[in-house]
């Protein structure tokens, strides 16, 4: 019966140029960004091993301009960011399972979805081209005057603010997208308390980026306007401030760590539940946490400028602010282990990620609460501890949430089943791998390492060394993931609708696998 | 190679070179801060230490909850699961244990914040000006002069000195003294770091930023810019010599004689 129906479909799915260029369809949209990061997603871990070969002894090893390196650390996270995680959580994920959990055909703008995906593709190009045109050696912060005219004359910096803008305005796109959708397309009987976590998570997400991207719109036109038309907004000599750029920045920057991982705690939250067998534990509780960490996500962006010369008053205020976050962060990881708890538990790889990231997760959160401190902070900020921290967060966060995500959804996506030893393999290897990687940069920070220098002072070799050959091990599980993608996608069996059981209750496991190209024409009713 | 030809201009200023047996320096797989040697520092390690044994135990608890789960709930040995979703006692004791592990941080935290911002009655001033890519320093209490402090090449170091650490000139301060440290930059922003005084501030054009110092032991004294300021960021050290007040004083004087004053011309290395 699956089987007829789905190919019943087939007919209706236009091909070639017409499907994948002028795609309205928000499982071939969620495809493309699919693709798009994984492409992205590769570039960006190259670049950060070759930076990690050049760091793994002291002294110059193959990377002989500087200016190079920098561009490497600048392109590696902006690529991360906006080419990588954002595209895989928000556009991929969210694209393909917003409407197939909420019972809805497709989303409510198809055709700005298109527009959307191919802005966001287009900002990725631009990103590409600053390779060529000098290289933007600023880091993702893009702070002035390293970015102004002064410190990057060539057009690398004007073509990455182009690039910020495509992406930006892409999501701005999909974040409305989703807003219209999650409001107005639910199945009758869906109220907002009864719609999946994921669900929330984007909704949430989608404010986030609705009410972020704009500030760093201004920011970086206001920069691009510096640049090039003689303003001085960020210029002291002409009565600007650079500061007030890095206010700018972070008023933008902080939501954006949450845009990141928010997705990544919705998948969480679906795929511990699955593998329990158990429903949520404390679903509005799960759910307003999200809301009360996007909400104070806004109002807590100078944490990261606690070195700048703020008053002490300001620091004092935005260390108890950022400290609150811990609470409804707390919830989330508490509310996860009561779902595990008393639950027939099964460790298939989603669920190995999942635990996996709420083992990471805790980790960085720790050292979150530790570099609240404005105090504290001044013994870490632009040291390795933070780029440790960070990584715990989002590197692992939200990288474990994506891959959580993607062997739990791509019997779903494809109809066929990914490798299961294979895919336990990819997961010790990334999970050893990464903290490798990252545990030995809490000692470096520790220590006095700055962030972003292409060579250090010979007594952190060690620990770099270390680093270093985590991120190796890293590079070796992308490659069993390769094989892993390589098997499920010439696999002969197929899985049916709903592979995980009575655990899986949401409905996108009431539809075929794959997913026909269309989904609940006629909508479903919610009980 | 811009900034090694900055460095190769510099003269040594010291023929006995800096005191190195009681420098402090990062030590080959260090896993904690770097030795205090200032009253800010040694609370900003105390406070550490605290924040410390928090976090362990809090992770130490989270993962202890979660091999227990593991082992305890696999499918083969509770193949029947709950259907527990709610239990408010417990989520309010979560909400409330974080709050009040909060509080316990935020008292101390404050505490250090508010100490080592608040400036105190100060002897004397000096001037840091970030450059891409050294730093230079005025001593505006001493006759106003000013001297560039360029990383020693690695063919340039005395026996002993760290390598992208040691400078050409050292910043020279007197021990037990409290000092006003003044932070600006001419061109991109940098930040004038020295972990073992628990100082780290941004150097940014158009901004003049305060810190305060006092060193309790004599020594030299190592740091690195700490804000991605382009090219040469990696290699603009920052190096402080603390001695006692006799070596001060017989510095100050050399130093008035040997450097430009900083409202004349200021004598350049190189071209910036
Ligand atoms: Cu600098």
């Amino acid at each position: 019966m699956a089987h007829s129906e789905a190919h019943a479909h087939e007919h209706h799915a236009p091909s070639g140029l017409r499907r994948w260029l002028f795609s309205t369809n928000h499982k071939d949209i969620g495809t493309l960004y699919l693709v798009l990061s994984f492409v992205f997603a590769l570039v960006g871990l190259a670049m950060s091993i070759a930076f990690r070969l050049e760091l793994m002894e002291p002294g110059t090893q193959f990377i002989q301009d500087h200016h190079w390196f920098n561009v490497l650390v600048t392109a590696h996270g902006l690529i991360m960011v906006f080419f990588f995680v954002m595209p895989a959580l928000i556009g991929g994920f969210g694209n393909w399972f917003v409407p197939l959990m909420i019972g809805a055909p497709d989303m409510a703008f198809p055709r700005m979805n298109n527009m959307s995906f191919w802005l966001t593709a287009a900002g990725g190009l631009m990103l590409v081209l600053t390779l060529f045109l000098g290289g933007a050696g600023t880091g993702w912060t893009i702070y002035p005057p390293l970015s102004s005219a002064l410190g990057h004359p060539s057009p690398a910096v004007d073509f990455a603010i182009f690039s910020l803008h495509l992406a930006g305005a892409g999501s701005i796109l999909g974040a409305i997208n989703f807003i219209v959708t999650i409001f107005n397309m639910r199945a009758p009987g869906m109220t907002l308390h009864k719609m999946p976590l994921f669900v929330w998570s984007i909704l949430v997400t989608a404010f986030l980026l609705l009410l972020a991207l704009p500030v760093l719109a201004g920011a970086i036109t206001m920069l691009l306007f510096d640049r090039n038309f003689g303003t001085h907004f960020f210029n002291a000599a002409g009565g600007g401030d650079p500061v007030l750029f890095q206010h700018l920045f972070w008023f933008f920057g902080h939501p954006e760590v949450y845009i990141m991982i928010l997705p990544a705690f919705g998948i969480i939250s679906h795929v511990v539940s699955t593998f329990s067998r158990k429903p949520i534990f404390g679903y509005l509780g799960m759910a307003y946490a999200m809301v009360a960490i996007g909400f104070i996500g806004f109002i807590v962006w100078a944490h990261h400028m606690y070195t700048v010369g703020m008053n002490v008053d300001v620091k004092a205020y935005f260390t108890a602010a950022t400290m609150v976050i811990a609470v409804p962060t707390g919830i989330k990881i508490f509310s996860w282990i009561a779902t595990m708890w008393g639950g027939a538990i099964r460790f298939t790889t989603p669920m190995l990620f999942a635990i996996g990231m709420i083992i990471l997760f805790t980790i960085g959160g720790v050292t979150g609460v530790v570099l609240a401190n404005a105090g504290m902070d001044v013994s870490l900020h632009d040291t390795y501890y933070v780029v440790a921290h960070f990584h715990y967060t989002l590197s692992m966060g939200a990288l474990f949430g994506i891959f959580a995500g993607f062997y739990y959804w791509i019997g779903k996506m494809t109809g066929k089943p990914y490798p299961e030893n294979l895919g336990k393999l990819h997961f010790w290897l990334t999970f050893i791998g990464v903290n490798l990687t990252f545990f030995p940069m809490h000692f470096s920070g520790l220590a006095g390492m700055p962030r972003r220098i292409p060579d250090y002072p010979d007594a952190f070799a060690g620990w770099n060394f270390i680093s270093s050959l985590g991120a190796l091990m890293a590079g070796v599980a992308t490659l069993v993931f390769l094989v892993v993608l390589w098997k499920t996608f010439t696999a002969k069996e197929r899985v049916p609708a709903n592979p995980w059981g009575e655990g899986a209750t949401t409905l996108e496991w009431t539809v075929p696998s794959p997913a026909p190209f269309h989904t609940f024409e006629r909508q479903p009713r919610i009980a | 190679m811009k900034w090694r030809t900055l460095v190769a201009a510099g003269a040594a200023m010291f023929a006995a070179g800096p005191a190195l047996a009681e420098s402090v320096v990062p030590q080959p797989w260090q896993m904690g801060l770097q030795r205090a040697v200032t009253p800010v520092m040694e609370r900003i390690t105390e406070f550490h230490d605290l924040l410390l044994v928090i976090i362990t135990l809090i992770c130490l608890v989270v993962f202890a909850l979660i091999g227990y789960v593991v082992v305890r709930f696999r499918e083969d040995r509770n193949p029947v699961p709950s259907r527990r979703t709610h239990n408010t006692a417990l989520e309010v004791i979560w909400t409330a244990i974080p709050v009040l592990i909060l509080v316990i941080i935020s008292i101390p935290s404050f505490k250090l914040l508010y100490y080592m911002d608040t400036i105190p009655e100060t002897e004397f001033r000096i001037k840091a000006i970030g450059h891409q890519w050294y730093w230079s320093y005025v001593y505006p209490d001493h006759g106003n002069f000013t001297f560039d402090a360029i990383m020693k090449h690695d063919d340039e170091l005395e026996p002993g000195e760290p390598r992208l650490l040691a400078t050409d000139n050292y910043v020279v301060i007197p021990v037990n003294t409290k000092i006003k440290l003044q932070v600006t930059a001419d061109d991109v922003l940098h930040s004038w770091t020295v972990p073992a005084f628990g100082v780290k501030i941004d150097a940014i054009p158009g901004r003049l930023n305060e810190v305060w110092i006092e060193a309790r032991e004599t020594g030299t004294f190592y740091g690195q810019c700490s804000e991605l300021c382009g090219y040469g960021h990696g290699f603009m050290p920052i190096a402080v010599k603390v001695v006692n007040r006799e070596e001060f004083d017989a510095w100050v004087k050399q130093a008035q004689e040997e450097f430009a004053r900083a409202d004349q011309a200021p004598v350049r290395m190189a071209a910036n």
